[in-house]
């Protein structure tokens, strides 16, 4: 925290439920493409185009600029072994990156366990939302999770001097006390975890002023709470946040559902890059954003069914922007059970953000040495 | 009433249960502990809520499909349930005989299995393991419907020894061998299900339970040293007379009602942390023919389990549905009793759909400085709702004992949420903080108002997360 180098931020945004890559990275160029979707289509005219096979869904211009400016590397095809087309286990596998057995802890977890074995800064990582995600799990790290950060805290249904007196009596409470056991110990240590990072945090948004205005969506709204807690200067290098719970999971009506999505969390990323901008703190910040698998290839008269193969992207200024992979085979006898072939594992990509970027030693993270990328800038 | 009675009667209601009012308790303590226990132990005796008015109400439970609502009605059983004993062994065989969602094909079909924990959850293990094989949302959880007669999948032959009866090991020895596996999955090929009835256009059914005669092995198998031409029925015979399933069982329900224990894993290694207790559990399983209900008669009347008090971490469902019961909200139904359930998610249970076949670790594993904020900040909300009915009768319950001493009044406090104890300094702490707020008067809002506020700083406090 004190040192005069920045430290390198990584912000996760997760898109749950399973983004449709077909209608996000659009193969207009491909013919197959129109065969397959008869009705769940982005029509040619209306892509936003990066090349002339693939283009941007024309809900996403904000992200096309920053595509534009370079600062957006498109992964393409990613995936890992034998897809699991379960929302749940799905995404336990790129949380724990364990596609064989089922994993308790998660990749993030053990990345802040490697930045701060000591746990001195309980606010290393922090989640945006309710329930912790596993990705961010394992045991002895402390993780805040933040539902609303304007109001975060250890009993904050209690209002006014009230509340400062009984968070004095938790904190007189909760104070290490000799012969209580050592289950009384541990919770006595979280609960002080909590409450003082809960004081931390609670500093943020008193310290935030910005001319951006982001929407009012769940995505933006955190977004806008990673960008408070970022620019205040806690010594987090972990930031985490989920858009709402499976609204990604466009089985009907996806046309206009999926627009809407991606218009939002499209404006709210580049507002987030236009205000962490402004005060010249986004030079040390690079964004993941990913979902736990891509939907059928052929669409379904309305939406689309779960599929594997998806796509992601990482976000930054030091991001070397472009296509990354490629874009899986849309030919009958390419696909798997109907869905587009993954031929870009995710623990690739982990490994990258680790070591290119954290200056971690991804192996023991992701569990294994995985090809890694070159989107990240020297 | 003696105060002892009472204090008992909670840890007993909390335990076998989620808890009860002061006025519960109260009435139970005067019918006897004894008495009490089997109750208890005779669910049937009790009413069943009514589904025909929940489901006119609650209109997604006639199908049952999304997790979501799956958890609404199990959250809303919790809390309302008359047969709170029935309940918790459903709650228990849940984290044990393990099904999740994120490998079901729809909710119904744990659903159903959890209805069938009900019926069998206190009777023989041996019934209870036999169904739980037939199980269709087992049967496709653990792959037995991807065995074959000539290609067996191990996965639930192994689960139904390791995770389900047996434990890999116990006193510091394996429990089976690796052919033990392979011969268990033998005798359960062609245990399998049939086809689903298609969705549309009459919506999701669940799956039945098939035997296909023609995908079994009908060959000779050797399990745990016996041979013969076994199908799954013998197997799980063998397995009930086996000592190292009554110990694995005793020791389960050690760790569920009476303290916490290890983690199962270490169960091979480590020895449990009162053997004369858990021999006392084995004898019991074996003089009743592997009667869970017998175990349980037996374990509620023992002086360990009197003597057990507050040695447990409250689960994240015993502690939302345990807070519901006490401030006596969503006794029927009503609007808003989704985000109630999703409490329990927040705090780290997902229930029905358990991280993996092993369950969810328990005990200090629950706690995280994440979930005990969500659990310190849920139920100080509602325990400060001074709206609620039973928030309600807790403040006319002291107001009318004319209780305005600050030690007295936090004590009786105490008494209210479960005759719960803290140690000295901070119940001082507490005392300080009552008089710093002035003379209490009852009849007043005022004390309505510090009634709630001390409930809010003892349902905060380390000593209150167990149960």
């Amino acid at each position: 925290m004190t040192s005069t180098k920045k430290d390198p931020v990584l912000v996760v945004l997760q898109l749950s439920g399973g983004n449709d890559a077909l209608n996000t990275l659009v193969p207009y160029g491909d013919p197959l493409y129109a065969d397959n979707r008869p009705t769940v289509r982005v029509s040619d005219e209306q892509v936003l185009p990066l090349n002339d096979y693939v283009g941007f869904n024309p809900s996403m211009a904000p992200l096309k600029e920053l595509y534009d400016q370079g600062k957006v590397a498109v992964l393409q095809g990613i995936g890992y072994p034998n897809p699991n087309r379960s929302h749940f286990r799905s995404m336990d596998i790129w949380h724990t990156c364990e596609p064989d057995k089922v994993g308790l802890e998660g990749w993030i977890g053990r990345a802040i366990r490697d930045v701060d074995p000591q746990a001195e800064n309980v606010l290393t990582g922090v989640n945006f939302g309710r329930g912790l995600p596993r990705s961010m799990a394992a045991p002895q790290v402390p993780v805040a999770s933040v539902g609303n950060l304007e109001t975060y805290g250890v009993l904050t249904g209690i209002q006014d001097e009230e509340r400062d007196e009984a968070l004095e009596l938790f904190s007189r409470m909760y104070s290490p006390a000799v012969g209580r056991g050592n289950v009384v110990d541990y919770l006595s240590h979280t609960g002080m975890d909590a409450l003082k990072g809960a004081d931390i945090l609670a500093t943020a948004p008193g310290m935030y002023s910005s001319t951006v205005e982001y929407g009012n969506d769940t995505v933006a709204q955190y977004m806008r709470n990673i960008a408070m807690v970022h620019l205040a200067g806690l010594g987090t290098r972990f930031l985490y946040t989920t858009a709402p719970y499976n609204s990604f999971d466009t089985h009907a009506g996806e046309l206009s559902a999926h627009a809407k999505l991606w218009s939002d969390t499209s404006r709210a990323i580049s507002t987030f890059y236009q205000d962490i901008s402004e005060k010249s703190a986004s030079d040390n910040v690079v964004l993941l954003v990913f979902t736990e698998f891509g939907r059928r290839v052929h669409d379904n008269g309305s939406g689309t069914d779960h599929g594997s193969g998806g796509v992601a992207f990482v976000i930054g200024d030091r991001v070397k922007g472009g296509l990354y992979g490629e874009y899986p085979s849309l030919a009958a006898d390419k696909l798997l059970e109907g869905d587009l072939h993954f031929n870009n594992d995710f623990r690739g990509l982990y490994s990258t953000l680790l070591e290119q970027w954290m200056g971690l030693d991804a192996k023991p993270i992701v569990g294994g040495a995985f090809e890694q990328m070159d989107f990240i800038a020297a | 009433m003696a105060h002892q009675d009472i204090e008992l009667m909670a840890h007993l209601m909390r335990r076998a249960g989620f808890g009860a009012t002061y006025e519960e308790v109260e009435r139970r303590a005067a019918n006897g502990y004894e008495a009490t226990v089997e109750e208890l132990l005779s669910p049937m005796e009790q009413p069943d809520l009514d589904r025909h008015l929940l489901d006119r109400y609650f209109v997604d439970w006639k199908e049952m499909n999304a997790l979501e609502v799956n958890q609404a009605y199990l959250t809303y059983r919790m809390i309302n349930t008359q047969r709170p004993l029935q309940e918790k062994m459903t709650l228990f065989w849940h984290g044990i005989l393990c099904t999740g969602n994120s490998k079901c094909e729809h909710g119904r079909q744990i659903q159903e299995q959890l209805d069938m924990f009900r019926v069998l959850g206190m009777g023989s293990l041996r019934d209870l393991l036999l169904e739980l094989s037939r199980d269709p949302a087992m049967v496709f959880y653990l792959d037995n419907c991807m065995s074959h007669k000539d290609a067996i999948n191990e996965n639930f032959g192994r689960e139904l020894l390791e995770l389900f009866s047996m434990g890999v090991g116990m006193d510091g020895h394996a429990n089976y061998s690796e052919d033990d596996v392979k011969e268990c999955a033998r005798a359960f090929t062609g245990w399998t299900i049939t086809n689903a009835i298609p969705r549309y256009p009459y919506g999701r059914y669940a799956s039945q339970f098939a035997f296909n005669a023609a995908d079994h092995d009908e060959g000779e198998k050797t399990f745990l040293g016996e041979t013969g031409n076994f199908g799954g029925e013998e197997i799980i015979d063998i397995i009930a007379r086996q000592p190292a399933t009554a110990r694995f069982v005793a020791r389960h329900l050690y760790n569920f009602f009476v303290a916490d224990e290890p983690q199962v894993p270490a169960w091979q290694e480590t020895p449990p942390r009162d053997p004369e207790a858990i021999k006392m559990l084995e004898d019991a399983y074996f003089e009743s023919n592997y009667n869970l209900s017998a175990m349980l008669r037996t374990l509620f009347n023992s002086d360990f389990f009197k003597n057990a008090r507050f040695a447990k971490v409250k689960s994240p469902a015993e502690t939302v549905a345990g807070t519901m019961r006490l401030v006596q909200d969503f006794t029927h139904p009503k609007p808003g009793l989704h985000p109630i359930a999703m409490e329990i998610r927040y705090m780290g249970q997902d229930l029905l759909n358990p991280p993996t076949v092993e369950g969810w670790h328990t005990g200090a594993e629950w706690i995280d400085s994440g979930t005990l904020v969500e659990r310190i900040n849920f139920t100080a909300d509602q325990i400060g709702n001074t709206a609620l009915p039973g928030v309600r009768a807790i403040i006319d319950r002291l107001s009318a004992e004319g209780v305005t001493e600050p030690q007295a009044f936090v004590d009786r406090c105490l008494d209210m949420v479960g005759s719960y104890q803290l140690p000295d300094e901070t119940r001082d702490y507490l005392v300080e903080h009552v008089e710093k707020g002035g003379q209490l008067q009852t009849g007043t809002d005022d004390y309505g108002h510090r009634v709630g506020q001390t409930l809010q700083l003892i349902v905060a406090t380390q000593e209150y997360q167990f149960a």
